[in-house]
């Protein structure tokens, strides 16, 4: 399984056509407490960059893009129940949702680690 | 926080409080505010610090604040009281020596210029006003006040705020008198050979100090303090959360220049004596438009809203009546997550007619309309040692 990033500090763990995405720990820092998640619809087709979900700290609001187009096939209602898990476990147990890629090539612009590493020192 | 269309232009060199090397050193995240580089947080973030304050003992730096001693001529407090009172719809002349009262600049519309806190200090009054309305607050004093009182801004002195149910027995340890204030008593104590003003107030809905204190002793001063173990130093972002689950006012959000006391339900900071038939009714700004809506009501007034569900509602969100309706009937000027409470925790202007406790409105949030029940303020018991 390969791990990408973006520059909005989100994860995409890619296995076979299905990308599980959630929020880097470099952003659940920057957003302090999280209090709220909201996840969309499974089955919503999602275009790239399209808001797809938002998460809520004590002090904002923000939004969660669509990294790459495709289909929401599973979202983590523990995130939901438990918004803090995204403080604590973002970068496994905090995943947000999954989807079935659309167009690998959209892949090709991603961070690996080391790179997504360089990006946010 | 949300950004503050009243901040200081951002070309204008951000100013810095006494206390900011501390706390830099205490890992404050510093962001611009009201025009000066403030803690926003610190390395325990807004929820631990909130809740911090709630159970044990938070320090608040707000030395952006302004500080102003309200001087008579004459010598004579009682004349400093009865020329503020040309200005704000209080009763300044029953404020005992040692005590003090929240109050209001109004203008001639009604609405409100700036909230501040009137202490009687025996020889003056001492005031302190919101650091966005500082300036024009001293310009308003000296305009319509310098032929009864000379108006001296205190610039050398920081202001902390020590909030909540350790608050007093750590402060007494350093100043053993504070003990037996009570909440809204106010006046100069010694506090670790300092020269500071205490009152037994604050903006958390706990019972706690805000503490002026010389420039020059106040690193020292709050760094006592702050190796108590009961004690840790509070940003804004929590200083926000607190006060919004106390229900209390922030100016240039959920009271301006476009609400009226009554409006912001406010009447209880409007004594008696004050209003239509008391024995120093009116003669201040706005009376025509203020005393007739305490017998008529106004169109639309601030409530409490609980979301029914867990997505915060924040300042901003317009109100409806019900889940389609398109005409707005009113927006919420405080919103956010209430640590304590566990949920969301908003307020916002209503019709009058839907303030009632209880009354469903919804709010438009990311396109959706969310249900909130109008609820009973503060959102949080206060523990006010009165």
């Amino acid at each position: 399984m390969t791990t990408l990033f973006t520059d909005d500090h989100e994860w995409l763990q890619i296995d076979g056509d299905v990308a599980t995405i959630g929020i880097t720990d470099f952003a659940q820092t920057q957003l302090g407490d999280v209090v709220f998640v909201e996840l969309p619809k499974v089955g919503r087709a999602l275009k790239k960059a399209e808001a797809a979900a938002t998460v809520e700290s004590v002090k904002a609001a923000s939004d969660v893009y669509a990294p790459i187009t495709g289909e929401v096939v599973a979202v983590n209602d523990a995130v939901v129940a438990d918004p803090s898990l995204v403080n604590s476990d973002p970068g496994n147990g905090a995943w947000f949702f999954k989807l079935k890629i659309a167009d690998t090539s959209e892949l090709d612009g991603l961070m690996d680690e080391a790179a997504y590493k360089a990006h946010t020192a | 926080m949300p950004a503050h269309a009243h901040d200081a232009p951002a070309l204008d060199p951000l100013k810095r409080v006494p206390l900011h090397a501390l706390h830099l050193v205490r890992g404050g995240k510093m962001v611009p505010f009201a025009g000066y580089e403030m803690p926003v947080q610190y390395a325990a973030g807004v929820l631990k610090e909130h809740l911090h304050t709630r159970a044990a003992a938070g320090l608040f730096d707000v030395s952006h604040m302004g500080q102003i001693a309200l001087r008579p001529k004459s010598g004579q407090v009682a004349d400093a009281a009865s020329a503020l009172e040309r200005l704000v719809p209080q009763d300044i002349g029953s404020i005992a020596p040692g005590r003090q009262r929240y109050a209001l600049f109004t203008n001639a519309a009604g609405g409100i210029l700036d909230d501040l806190m009137v202490a009687n200090f025996g020889d003056h009054l001492f005031l302190v006003v919101n650091a966005a309305c500082k300036d024009a607050d001293e310009a308003h004093l000296r305009a319509h006040l310098s032929d009864a009182c000379t108006v001296e801004p205190l610039t050398d002195r920081a202001l902390v705020a020590l909030q909540g149910p350790k608050a007093a027995a750590v402060l007494a340890k350093h100043a053993p008198d504070v003990a037996a204030m009570r909440f809204m008593d106010a006046g100069p104590r010694r506090i670790l050979d300092a020269d500071c003003f205490v009152s037994r107030s604050g903006y958390t809905g706990e019972d706690g100090f805000e503490i002026s204190i010389p420039a020059a002793d106040a690193e020292r001063v709050v760094t006592t303090l702050l190796a108590d173990a009961d004690v840790l130093p509070i940003g804004l972002g929590a200083r926000d959360s607190l006060r919004l689950e106390a229900g209390l006012c922030l100016y240039g959000h959920d009271i301006d220049t476009a609400t009226t006391p009554v409006e912001a339900a406010l009447e209880w900071a409007v004594q008696k004596s004050r209003r239509s038939g008391g024995a120093k009714a009116g003669g201040f700004p706005g009376a025509d438009v203020i005393l007739p809506q305490f017998e008529n009501g106004a169109a639309r007034r601030r409530v409490g809203l609980k979301a029914e569900g867990r997505a915060p509602v924040r300042e901003g969100a317009p109100l409806f009546a019900d889940a389609t309706a398109t005409d707005r009937i009113g927006t919420v000027t405080s919103g956010g997550f209430g640590p304590s409470v566990n949920g969301p925790v908003a307020m916002g202007y209503v019709p009058t007619a839907l303030s009632a406790i209880d009354t469903l409105v919804f709010a438009e949030v990311r396109g959706q309309r969310l249900p909130l029940r109008v609820a009973k303020l503060p959102f949080v018991a206060p523990t006010y040692q009165r």
